[in-house]
């Protein structure tokens, strides 16, 4: 049986499906990480006292990792419309890139774990190293994530700009907004963690 | 976006390149503005104020929300009450130990 609307709009919403999909799936992720969030707020109010993020953590690090995102960010953005402008070598080039910069992302983030771990600091040292290792950690899992279907875009899977790119596109645009809600939430984890 | 013209992306493409400077100079302030060290409720103020900026960017120009369908706009309002809701469950818990 053939998914319908993959390609073209369907006519009652205006979208393909697949959008459609995303942004449902979206949705329940701001809920997820709603969630955390929610329960970072009731943590930190509920504690006699609370660690400023920047003297536990490594700033720098973070900072870099933020420029390392957003621009994985633009990448990512660009990788789509070079689709659209039907410059395929392009897309591969920033697709790469994408994925080049998703790796930094979690190289840094692996350094920042490690030399946490080295200092005998667990989740369980503290109630702030223990949200912070959860959200972290969670966001670190949305980034592997990421990577695994950017990867498939931009190798096995780019077979279908062949055969159907208006299909293709449409997927590298979803691969797209899940991607930038990555970004996304990457932007609001950075104050609160490190910042605040 | 579909059906959208070369000549309309190739423009967006200029306003990608601003969004991503935009954001760059946002993140440096952000970082700058902590090394203040402003009162806890000033800091806070700020840095989600900043964080806001950033997060309408990448949601207005790079998920496309400047130019979406109905139905998207329908979905991400239900989410916005959700999530709003989530964050006032603590908030007033703890405002509730305050003026008890």
């Amino acid at each position: 049986m053939e998914i319908p609307y993959t390609a073209t709009a369907r006519p009652d919403t205006g979208l393909y499906n697949g959008k459609l999909g995303i942004w449902l799936f979206l949705a329940s992720e701001v809920m997820l990480f709603g969630a955390l969030f929610s329960s970072y707020i009731l943590l930190r109010v509920g504690a006699p006292v609370w660690p400023h993020g920047s003297e536990l953590l490594n700033v720098p690090l973070a900072t870099i990792n933020t420029v390392v995102l957003i621009s994985s960010s633009v990448t990512m953005v660009m990788s789509w419309a070079s689709l659209m402008m039907k410059d395929f070598s392009k897309y591969r080039m920033y697709m790469g890139f994408t994925i080049l910069l998703s790796f930094v992302f979690l190289v840094i983030k692996y350094f920042e774990y490690t030399s946490k771990f080295s200092h005998d600091i667990f989740p369980s040292t503290s109630t702030f190293y223990a949200i912070y290792f959860t959200m972290t950690g969670l966001h670190g899992l949305h980034v592997i994530g990421g990577i695994v279907v950017n990867a498939y875009l931009w190798g096995p899977g780019n077979k279908m700009w062949k055969s159907d790119p208006q299909r293709f596109t449409n997927r590298v645009e979803i691969a797209g907004l899940y991607w930038h809600f990555v970004d996304l939430v990457w932007i609001f984890l950075f104050p609160v963690l490190y910042l605040l | 976006m579909e059906g959208t013209s070369v000549e309309a992306v190739r423009k967006t493409v200029r306003t990608y390149i601003i969004v991503f400077v935009s954001l760059m100079v946002l993140t440096l302030i952000t970082v700058a503005v902590s090394v203040l060290h402003l009162s806890i409720g000033m800091a806070i103020a700020v840095a989600l104020f900043i964080a806001l900026i950033k997060g309408t960017l990448v949601a207005g120009y790079f998920m496309h929300l400047m130019s979406e369908k109905k139905l998207i706009y329908s979905t991400l309002i239900l989410t916005v009450i959700f999530f709003m809701a989530l964050m006032f469950l603590p908030i007033s818990h703890a405002l509730d130990n305050l003026t008890r």
